[in-house]
């Protein structure tokens, strides 16, 4: 368990009281109903941003199951992250539609851009990389989501100037 | 609710349903009843969000409220199908189709066509519409719309997507109401047995026989499952059908709970759709409301409800038994059949499955009849099919065609055909479990068996159109790191399996590829094939058959060439200057991010500075300096 412990270490508490409230309120409300646990892991992924080994270590005992049984389904499915990631999230769409569109170019654009791979998290945290599997705009192929946002036919000489407006916009 | 209330509700607003339905005359006379001079219907789908249609919307009201104008009813609808011209917006009584539109444009709309005694913005329409005698033509007849017949999609792009009254007018709940008060549950079976519809989640298996097993199964507790864990990537004709007519799905359920003798249903649907999420769960609590869900529903005393579940980004979910492993909290692997879900299945009692698609095909079946839709389609797979149109093709979207259709009329009548003047090499369809049709087998109607036969499978309805510029190692290669990634884990031929055949691609796409590697291929596809447990496995080795089969000249000018005619394998690429076409500016050298560019000492006649040359021990092949270069001196080879 120490190697967990130690990816987050600069998370040891378990953030916030309010988020702990919200936490605790998710889990009171769905409890009861047979195959919660993913449902609790997705809302507390939206409470903290993240699952850090903490909250799956009260999401466990609260249901009563072992921290193994949780950790195994956060590491299962590609929605959850064990790490922190950054104010603005980046979604390179590599889906078929995308890819024979170039969408690999896009990526290796940004990542060339913010100096991190792809799965990565900025060192100052404005910006995390990640690729998916269609988030379903293929009218618009390649396209890259920052945050909810929907950048649709790009090329990679597009990719500067987008990422370069956040970059404003949060000085 | 009772029969009655429903029946006055789709009395009430049945008029301006027709208004988006009948042909422009009839449908101007209509409007006169409605009480709107024009009804504006703004695409809310995915596609067109976007592409900001809901700038366009808020434009439109705040324009509209400007002028003064308060006889224009604005609906926010799902998906049109042309996802590439988003955001469309459609002016009914006259049916014209603006594409592209921009607050700007809606402004133009609004001030010369909506106010009182306005005429169409010609410059602003859908271009296809518009004829070569200046005529406009109705976008039904264009040639996108002309060849496609919309069972499943009946009310996208036609009903305001949030609003069940309108959805009733349209005709769902229809079905149920009918089912309910004149029919036994064996009399629903029976028709969805006759009408032959086959499952449109990708392996075909008929939905009637499904529904006749979990019926026969012992036990009062039943559940009744909606697939929308549409992962295949590319594909996104379940999130358009939920985007736009989402209680024609819950209807569908609901009918199926009744035939069944099931009370709870659950709708497993991605994460990743965030809009489709949001109407369905406006479509259930409007449901609840108006007691089309719940106890007693229209006064039948049968009771059904229906929950929502959210995946999380994992492909083998869409596998039945996985997904209802993951329903119920657990990682989503999948579990050996026998026993099958309709025994056996959610929670361990016995369960029907179906996939978005094929709920939306059953209210037009129990309405119309079994005979109606079993004379659409060819012998064995009868109906429609919805297919996501994506990749190198004009027309990017969403088309609904009958059965048995060729793909040739599908890319080039209704797709528009492939831009930028390059030649049609292949169509993917089926995504990561299918396989490529090669442009020797364009005029294969299609449908289940013939896509089998072939060495692909429909799939959830995914179809991908490839061109000259796409290299057949490259997109196997690429489908197998996706199957690779999704492979759950649990059985050794699709964890491993996977894995040493991206390997061998791998190998092939850098150009070290050896004879034997092939012979290896299809010995392991074969193996995975037979031994994995779930579909995910049985059918990854797929993409790789289809275009070995199909391309087996790439695979062998990669291996023994060490060439691709495409130009995408990069470490078979090579870059260099041609020194007679060469001015010598530096734009290149310049640009190069490893510095793997330097002049030479050779000047070209005619030119006054001497050449550059690209240094190939550095060179990362990026294809910057070519991109940069305005005289077509750097070569791809």
């Amino acid at each position: 368990m120490e190697q967990f412990e130690a990816t987050c270490a600069g998370c040891q508490a378990l953030g916030t009281p309010e988020q702990r409230a919200q936490l605790q309120k998710v889990i009171a409300e769905s409890k009861s109903t047979p195959g919660c646990l993913m449902h609790i892991l997705q809302e507390a992924q939206g409470i903290y941003g993240y699952l850090p080994m903490q909250v799956q270590r009260v999401i466990a005992e609260e249901l009563g199951i072992p921290l193994s049984e949780v950790y195994g389904v956060v590491t299962f499915y590609s929605q959850f992250s064990l790490t922190p990631k950054g104010k603005h999230r980046i979604n390179v769409c590599l889906g078929t539609a995308c890819y024979v569109k170039g969408s690999d170019k896009i990526l290796e654009e940004v990542e060339k851009e913010l100096g991190i791979k792809c799965g990565e998290c900025t060192e100052d945290g404005l910006f995390s990389i990640d690729s998916c599997r269609c988030v379903g705009a293929c009218g618009l192929a390649p396209v890259m989501m920052v945050g909810e946002e929907v950048y649709g036919k790009l090329t990679p000489d597009k990719v500067k100037g987008i990422l370069d407006s956040y970059k404003e916009a949060s000085k | 609710m009772t029969v009655q209330e429903l029946d006055a509700i789709r009395a009430k607003k049945q008029q301006l349903i027709d208004v988006r339905r009948l042909v422009r005359e009839q449908a101007e006379e209509m409007a006169k009843h409605t009480g709107y001079r024009h009804q504006v219907l703004v695409c809310g789908g995915t596609g067109c969000t976007s592409s900001h249609s809901k700038q366009v919307i808020e434009h439109l009201e705040k324009t509209l409220a400007e002028c003064g104008i308060d006889d224009v009813l604005v609906v926010k609808t799902g998906c049109f199908g042309l996802c590439t011209l988003g955001p469309i917006m459609i002016v009914y009584p006259e049916g014209a189709f603006y594409a592209q539109m921009t607050p700007e444009h809606v402004e133009t709309v609004v001030r010369q066509h909506l106010v009182k005694g306005g005429t169409i913005v010609r410059e602003l329409l859908f271009k296809d519409t518009l004829h070569e005698d200046g005529s406009i033509t109705p976008f039904a007849e264009t040639p996108f719309y002309k060849k496609q017949m919309r069972i499943a999609l009946r009310n996208c792009g036609v009903i305001a997507a949030e609003d069940i009254e309108e959805a009733i007018a349209a005709g769902d709940y229809a079905a149920i109401e009918k089912v309910l008060t004149t029919m036994t549950p064996d009399d629903v079976i029976n028709e969805v047995l006759a009408s032959g519809l086959r499952g449109r989640g990708g392996a075909g298996f008929p939905t009637g026989r499904k529904w006749s097993f979990a019926k026969a199964s012992a036990g009062d507790v039943k559940y009744v499952c909606c697939n929308a864990d549409e992962g295949d990537p590319g594909a996104f004709m379940d999130r358009s059908v939920l985007e736009g007519d989402p209680h024609c799905v819950l209807e569908a359920m609901t009918i199926a709970g009744y035939a069944i003798g099931a009370h709870q249903g659950y709708i497993y649907v991605r994460a990743e759709y965030p809009i489709a999420v949001q109407r369905l769960k406006i479509a259930l609590e409007q449901a609840r409301k108006h007691g089309l869900l719940g106890k007693n529903i229209l006064g039948s005393g049968f009771d059904f409800d229906i929950d929502i579940r959210l995946g999380a980004g994992a492909f083998v979910c869409g596998e039945e038994t996985a997904l209802m492993t993951s329903i119920e909290g657990h990682r989503g692997e999948p579990r050996p059949r026998p026993p099958f879900p309709a025994v056996k299945g959610l929670f361990g009692k016995p369960t029907i499955l179906n996939n978005v698609e094929t709920w939306a095909n059953i209210n037009p079946i129990i309405m119309k009849g079994a005979k109606w839709y079993a004379s659409i389609g060819t012998e064995r797979s009868k109906g429609t099919k919805v297919f996501a149109l994506g990749g190198k093709i004009t027309n990017v979207g969403l088309v609904e065609v009958p059965m048995g259709t060729t793909l040739r009329e599908i890319i080039y009548e209704i797709g528009g055909g492939i831009p930028n003047g390059k030649a049609f090499k292949a169509a993917q369809t089926g995504g990561p479990s299918g396989g490529c049709i090669p442009a020797s087998l364009i005029d294969t109607p299609i449908d289940f068996d013939n896509l089998v036969a072939i060495g692909s499978m429909m799939g959830s309805g995914g179809l991908i159109v490839l061109d000259e510029d796409t290299c057949m190692v490259d997109i196997s290669k690429f489908y197998l790191e996706f199957t690779a990634d999704e492979s759950c884990g649990k059985c050794t031929p699709c964890r491993i399996g996977t894995r040493r055949l991206l390997d061998l691609l791998t190998k092939i796409t850098e150009g070290k590829g050896t004879e034997e590697d092939l012979a290896k291929i299809e010995e392991l596809c074969e193996h995975m094939k037979s031994s994995s447990l779930c579909a995910l496995g049985q059918s990854a080795p797929n993409p790789v058959l289809s275009t070995l089969h199909h391309f087996r000249n790439e695979y062998e000018d990669h291996i023994y060439n060490h060439h691709c005619t495409a130009g995408v394998c990069k470490a078979l690429l090579s870059f260099t200057i041609d020194k007679e076409k060469c001015i010598g500016c530096g734009l290149c050298a310049r640009n190069c991010p490893v510095g793997a560019i330097a002049r030479t000492d050779y000047v070209a006649p005619g030119h006054k500075l001497a050449s550059f040359a690209i240094d190939p021990a550095k060179c990362i092949k990026c294809g910057v300096c070519q991109g940069n270069c305005k005289f077509k001196a750097v070569e791809k080879k």
